[in-house]
């Protein structure tokens, strides 16, 4: 797998390849990139931001209460799109727990 | 009219204004913010992605959340906010004309003025975008604001201009809401956005980048339906014969920021040709006396951390200036910046003692180079970095005890 680290503007481009049980990086220029290419290699994970609608009209947006797999970003947001906001809710509100059985809950972040 | 006194006036209520007014306030100042927006927050309210706060708070948030934080702050504190209110000139006695629902036409006489406006975002007309002018044009943070505020698509089938941040993350708000970005344009051989946001916003969905390209026309009436493209030379002109099409209903740009200083026409501010923002000391006090500038209407920052940062010195130096605790110091140096950096920001630094961070900015990415500060044939300051970008703002700490004269900044292999 090609990536680019993200963890410094250097951005080395990272080569992963599995050899047997063993995970090499390669291209990394110090240990944090060792560590990003191994996690995007093995669990690449992502936190999800998107919107939700509000009963009444409007939107607000919300945010995971952690990462999901990466693999799942489409699923996650399809499943959100379903939930309607209560008029009244607030910032730091939740409004989903456990969301497709991920363990992550969705939180409101902001509205109009 | 109606005339309302204050100590410090700050002109905006975006991330830059409400820090200034809480360092303002905090220093025993009495403040008001003069904000348009029928809410404070600017465009944090818009950017519901995450990557605000890491630095100033220590956990990494969305926009809309960093904005809260601030304005709740704002709202415990004896702060004026003015909202809906539109300042339409700022005078050389610092009094702001404005309008607002509450005062209709009013005018605000203040000790100090922050200025905390922000930046407008580069237009078709601005870039001169040859071809019709079809309805589906927008750029990247007018079409954020219409989905993220107003819960609207602007269009299915999408190519983004410029690959700044904001362009970078429309490109995965469109996908993720169900458009499908068919291509990003970048004029320069590079991004001027976070790596970051190239992984995480083009390659995460497999959206191509085509680097030193840019668009040659646009066509459609009344909505576009398609644009030309080409490669661009060594001289940034597109070579013709190379010329594609690809079909399209929304174009979005993201092909750079101006600092929105309109207010300070009518007043003899020295301007910076390269940041468009006004020339500040350390203080962040512009060349007029008592007018003080921070966040992006000074120059366009990446980091909001670093906005709060800097409109906190702002604030503080604003209230200092209109309660008369202002030290008038004697003698400034000037900061410039050459071989490589833009420019360098405080342009203006007292002498005397203590540290002073200085803000700068590379033309290209170097790798493996060194940052110094010289005054004269003396170097003060050198500084490696292993990689230094466009899009990432840079910062040094210079000792001012060491400071003998101007400054030059520049690059060194």
């Amino acid at each position: 797998m090609n990536t680019i680290c993200i963890m410094c503007p250097m951005g080395c481009p990272l080569t992963v390849e599995q050899e047997g049980d063993e995970i090499k990086v390669a291209g990394n220029t110090c240990k944090r990139g060792d560590k990003y290419g191994r996690d995007e290699f093995t669990a690449p994970k992502r936190s999800i931001t998107t919107l939700v609608n509000i009963s009444g009209g409007g939107v607000a947006s919300v945010k995971t209460s952690d990462s999901v797999p990466k693999e799942r970003i489409f699923d996650v947001i399809a499943e959100i799109g379903k939930l309607v906001a209560d008029e009244n809710v607030k910032i730091g509100d939740r409004i989903a727990e456990n969301l497709l059985g991920l363990g992550v809950d969705v939180l409101i972040t902001g509205r109009k | 009219m109606r005339t309302l006194d204050f100590d410090v006036a700050v002109i905006g209520g975006g991330p830059a204004g409400m820090a200034a007014a809480l360092a303002a306030q905090k220093a025993g100042a009495k403040t008001v913010i003069l904000e348009r927006d029928v809410r404070l927050g600017g465009i944090l309210n818009q950017c519901i992605h995450q990557g605000f706060g890491l630095h100033y708070f220590g956990e990494e948030m969305t926009g809309p959340e960093y904005a809260d934080k601030f304005r709740k702050k704002v709202e415990k504190k004896d702060i004026t906010v003015m909202l809906e209110c539109m300042v339409l000139s700022l005078d050389k006695n610092k009094t702001v004309t404005a309008l607002s629902p509450e005062y209709g036409l009013c005018k605000i006489n203040a000790g100090a003025i922050v200025l905390a406006m922000g930046c407008r975002e580069r237009t078709a007309g601005a870039i001169a975008l040859a071809g019709s002018r079809p309805a589906g044009i927008y750029t990247a943070g007018m079409a954020q604001k219409i989905c993220n505020v107003d819960g609207y698509l602007v269009g299915k089938d999408v190519v983004i201009l410029g690959s700044g941040d904001i362009g970078l993350i429309m490109a995965r708000r469109m996908t993720t809401e169900g458009a499908s970005v068919k291509l990003v344009l970048e004029l320069m051989p590079y991004s001027s956005g976070l790596k970051r946001n190239i992984v995480q916003c083009l390659d995460d969905y497999g959206i191509p980048i085509k680097y030193s390209h840019t668009i040659t026309r646009v066509e459609g009436y009344p909505r576009l339906t398609g644009l030309y493209y080409a490669p661009v030379g060594e001289d940034r002109k597109p070579i013709l014969e190379q010329e594609e099409y690809i079909a399209c209903d929304t174009l979005l740009l993201s092909v750079g920021l101006i600092p929105e200083n309109d207010l300070l026409s009518g007043l003899d501010v020295e301007m910076s040709r390269v940041t468009q923002g006004a020339v500040v000391d350390e203080k962040r006090m512009t060349s007029f006396d008592g007018v003080f500038s921070c966040g992006n209407v000074l120059h366009v920052h990446d980091l909001v951390d670093n906005v709060s940062e800097e409109a906190e010195i702002a604030g503080n130096s604003a209230a200092e200036y209109a309660l008369g605790k202002y030290a008038d110091t004697a003698e400034y140096v000037n900061v410039t910046a050459t071989d490589g950096v833009r420019y360098a920001l405080p342009q203006r630094i007292s002498k005397g003692e203590g540290k002073v961070r200085v803000f700068f900015r590379v033309g290209d990415v170097y790798r493996n180079c060194k940052l110094v500060a010289e005054c004269g044939e003396e170097q003060i300051l050198s500084k490696k970095f292993m990689v230094l970008a466009p899009g990432e703002m840079g910062s040094v700490e210079l000792d001012k005890s060491r400071i003998s004269g101007d400054v030059v900044v520049r690059l060194k292999k």
